[in-house]
């Protein structure tokens, strides 16, 4: 039988799997995508590669060294293009194969510990204008950089909160582009004190020094002007992007009167986060911790027995975190104690860069003022294309705290993405709008019981004869 | 009458936002509660176009769509039980029309061309029930209704001699000198809290929805093992197929029975029998993409049948809930039925089948 699955093959998943395989345990690495890697390690696909690989990913090494190991182990199995639907009782349900493809075969896994690391996708708030034509989420502007060497325009704007945009800008640059701004919305100070609040933190974790000094010298060697205490507010246009409003703002993310400029662009690249994919842990019964991630221990386990987490969706830490809560998550889950030596350095480091991911996560909040741009006829919902408007009025007139209703009442977060995109936004907007100013639901828009699409014949006939023993 | 609601969530957070909104007067075979269904069904018809006109078109829409009904039997043997029951529905005024397989598919085409007949009912009708809850709210709460959302009863309040005056909650005390129990499910709970005994209970039903399609399922669309499945002592898993399209564009695939207390987790091998049961109904299905899974809870009562009046042992205590899943249909005529007995009225239809006093609830399961 599968002794370890693993859920995710990014720079947490592969290192689980390794050290899983380290303790002699069977492992299956399961990865939706059509190769391993993950979003950090997005790469061209092996029949067409690029010489310079190693130059554009941090870390190539490291990927090639693990992806390699287990590729040529024939006690792992890797699984690409698998697409976990669902998790009930323990099993893990998967349809493996194109996702819009026929013939999929269903396969469904009952091991005795399941690794998480499903990762996080970079989120977009809503803006009036951000549903034309160039707009991309950072994250996907990045994945068309990195994955297929496309540009998305010739002169981006870049925005939102963290130090994600920096490799963004940089993989725009050598895709092509021009990058007019960077705009970050945290004023420098408010970083500056985060950042330097306990400069002995930042000791532990050179590895990060590093990366965010090698994106620092490609931005100063191409010039590209990096801005703080700035948000794009506005996306003008009308067939597609022509040019953004960048406004000053406060340190609540409130426009300042008179702090506007336009701006000429033909793309914008909104990053203000990132969302942990948490429907798979939450589907398996897994507690989330008060800012919305995965909660585990010192063990990387999650509150459910054999379920264990690792990398973003525990909280947003980069890939160095990632790759040592994998090593822990997979030895643990290959049933391997704490105190193991080969745990030593992975321990050490996780510590160190867990403070200072949290110190990042305090520095680029979300400010709480950050709909004071939006104007009512902002779509928030793009599938079901719901406006803000839409969502106040259906507030207002129900006067409902309730999140379930007042989304069918509007119909956001309904529609074929199932609130991935929008879900929180839409949270905040409806709380915002509702009597005392929050709803009272248990559940939120995070709880998808079905992960990802599946056609209805498969459900039907994907019968469990495939379960391993 | 001065009015209080008291929800311990928000308004329409559990079996209301959870179903498919089914007005049927189908799946019921002559009886206390087709006449009530027929009763209800009428009641619905005129209470939508009165809530629109007083709510306005800023207020969601509630969906109301009469569409009518088709009921389909599988097999031969199936077909002949479903006629009888038309038939004896006919009886009791039941617009039941009986379908040979070409008008079956004439009037729904991508039913499947292996089944045997069908059964049209006009009368059939749909609400989105979440909305149709609030728009009820919203109306109560324009004629001078309180409502008290996050507040969760504790217990009691009574008077020296122990008679019910109130309840006590999570948000102060409520006086009253009724106190109405229609907690769905949890009502048992609710009327445990107050000093009355009701033996109502959960049982779990999951529903798929699928992506927005072209329209073409253009009725509600069931086999006949719903019916059964409604009428069903059974605690064993059941399912059986409810399919309907809805006014964004998705498809409802339902429906599944089940005694497994409050347990809200989703169970692929329920959902696997639905998808199975859809798209023998409707075989176009197959290649419908579902996008998402939800589950709830309806109330059932042992003899199947809702619990409408007052309790007997605790003066001032009243119930209105164990519609299992016809509850959003049974609604309008139950509100009606309880407000007569409330200021001691005669009451449009009988309502002796429902008061909770009633031998068949005090059975011993």
């Amino acid at each position: 039988m599968t002794e370890v699955l693993v859920i995710g093959s990014g720079p947490a998943g592969l290192a689980a799997a390794c050290a899983a395989r380290a303790l002699g345990r069977r492992v299956v690495l399961l990865d939706a995508s059509d190769y391993v890697g993950g979003q950090y390690w997005r790469h061209l696909p092996p029949e067409r590669p690029a010489r310079r690989e190693a130059v554009l990913h941090h870390g190539w090494s490291r990927f090639q060294a693990m992806s390699q190991a287990l590729e040529r182990d024939p006690l792992c199995e890797i699984v690409t293009s698998a697409h976990v639907w669902a998790i009930d009782a323990g099993r893990v349900h998967v349809m493996v194969g194109e996702a819009d493809g026929a013939g999929r075969e269903a396969r469904t896994y009952a091991a005795a510990a399941v690794v998480f690391a499903t990762g996080a996708f970079d989120r977009a708030l809503p803006i009036p204008g951000w549903d034309l034509p160039g707009v991309f989420t950072a994250g996907g502007a990045q994945a068309l950089a990195k994955g297929e060497r496309v540009a998305v325009g010739q002169r981006v704007v870049v925005a939102g909160s963290g130090p994600f945009l920096l490799p963004v800008a940089s993989s725009l640059v050598q895709a092509g582009s021009t990058v007019v701004g960077v705009y970050e919305a945290s004023h420098l100070a408010h970083l500056a004190r985060q950042w330097t609040a306990r400069p002995w933190q930042l000791l532990a974790t050179p590895a990060k020094l590093l990366e965010l000094a090698h994106y620092a010298s490609v931005h100063v060697k191409n010039r590209i002007p990096y801005a703080t205490g700035r948000a794009v507010t506005a996306i003008h246009g009308g067939q597609r992007v022509e040019s953004v409003t960048i406004s000053a703002i406060d340190e609540t993310w409130r426009p300042i009167p008179g702090g506007d400029v336009v701006v000429a662009a033909d793309a914008v690249c909104l990053g203000h986060g990132f969302t942990p994919r948490v429907e798979l842990p939450i589907a398996a019964g897994c507690r989330l911790d008060a800012r919305r991630f995965v909660q585990v221990d010192e063990h990387q386990r999650t509150s459910v027995a054999a379920f264990y987490a690792a990398g973003e969706i525990t909280g947003i830490g980069g890939v160095d975190l990632s790759l040592s809560e994998g090593t822990i998550a997979g030895h643990m889950a290959a049933g391997g104690h704490l105190e193991d030596r080969a745990l030593r350095d992975a321990r050490a480091r996780r510590d160190a860069l867990r403070s200072f991911a949290e110190r990042l996560e305090r520095a680029h909040r979300i400010g709480e003022n950050w709909t004071d741009w939006l104007s009512d006829e902002t779509i928030v919902c793009r599938c079901e294309e719901v406006s803000v408007g839409r969502l106040r009025s259906v507030a207002e007139t129900s006067r409902s705290s309730g999140l379930r209703s007042l989304k069918l009442q509007s119909r956001a977060g309904l529609g074929a993405c199932q609130g991935r995109m929008c879900g929180r936004s839409v949270e905040t907007i409806l709380a915002a709008a509702a009597p005392g100013g929050h709803l009272i639901d248990e559940s939120t828009t995070d709880r998808r019981p079905i992960a990802t699409p599946i056609r209805l014949a498969e459900l039907a006939f994907g019968n469990d004869k495939s379960v391993e023993k | 009458m001065d009015v209080t609601i008291v929800d311990r969530g928000p308004a329409a957070g559990g079996t209301s936002a959870a179903g498919e909104g089914n007005l049927l007067v189908s799946d019921k075979g002559p009886g206390a509660e087709l006449e009530l269904a027929k009763y209800s069904l009428d009641l619905w018809r005129s209470l939508v176009g009165s809530l629109e006109d007083e709510l306005g078109s800023a207020f969601a829409p509630v969906e109301y769509d009469p569409k009518g009904g088709v009921v389909a039997a599988s097999s031969a043997s199936d077909a002949e039980a479903l006629f009888r029951f038309a038939e004896a529905q006919r009886g009791v005024g039941v617009d039941a029309r009986t379908l040979s397989v070409a008008e079956a598919l004439a009037l729904e085409p991508e039913l499947s061309p292996a089944i045997a007949a069908a059964v049209f009912y006009p009368h059939d009708a749909q609400v989105q029930p979440a909305v149709a809850s609030e728009a009820l709210l919203a109306s109560a709460r324009a004629a001078g209704t309180r409502v008290l959302t996050g507040t969760a009863i504790t217990g009691a309040l009574r008077d020296s001699g122990g008679r019910l005056i109130g309840v006590t909650t999570t948000n102060g005390s409520i006086s009253a000198d009724d106190v109405v129990v229609a907690a769905g499910p949890w009502s048992g709970d609710v009327a445990r809290l107050l000093g009355g005994v009701l033996h109502v209970g959960p049982r779990k039903g999951l529903l798929l929805v699928t992506t927005r399609m072209a329209h073409r399922v253009l009725h509600k669309v069931y086999d006949t093992s719903y019916v059964g499945a409604v009428q069903s002592d059974s605690s064993a898993l059941q399912t059986s197929s409810v399919i309907e399209s809805t006014a964004a564009g998705t498809v409802l695939i339902g429906s599944s029975r089940q005694d497994v207390g409050f347990d809200d987790r989703i169970d692929v091998a329920v959902l696997r029998a639905i998808a199975a049961n859809a798209i023998r109904l409707m075989p176009f299905l197959a290649d419908a993409m579902v996008m998402r899974a939800y589950g709830g809870f309806r109330p059932f009562s042992r003899d199947h049948l809702p619990i409408i009046g007052p309790d007997l042992d605790v003066p001032g205590l009243w119930y209105a809930t164990g519609h299992e899943g016809a509850g959003i249909g049974l609604a309008p005529a139950t509100a009606e039925l309880l407000t007569a007995l409330l200021l001691g009225e005669p009451t449009s239809i009988a309502v002796e089948a429902f008061l909770p006093g009633r031998a068949s609830l005090v059975g011993t399961a």
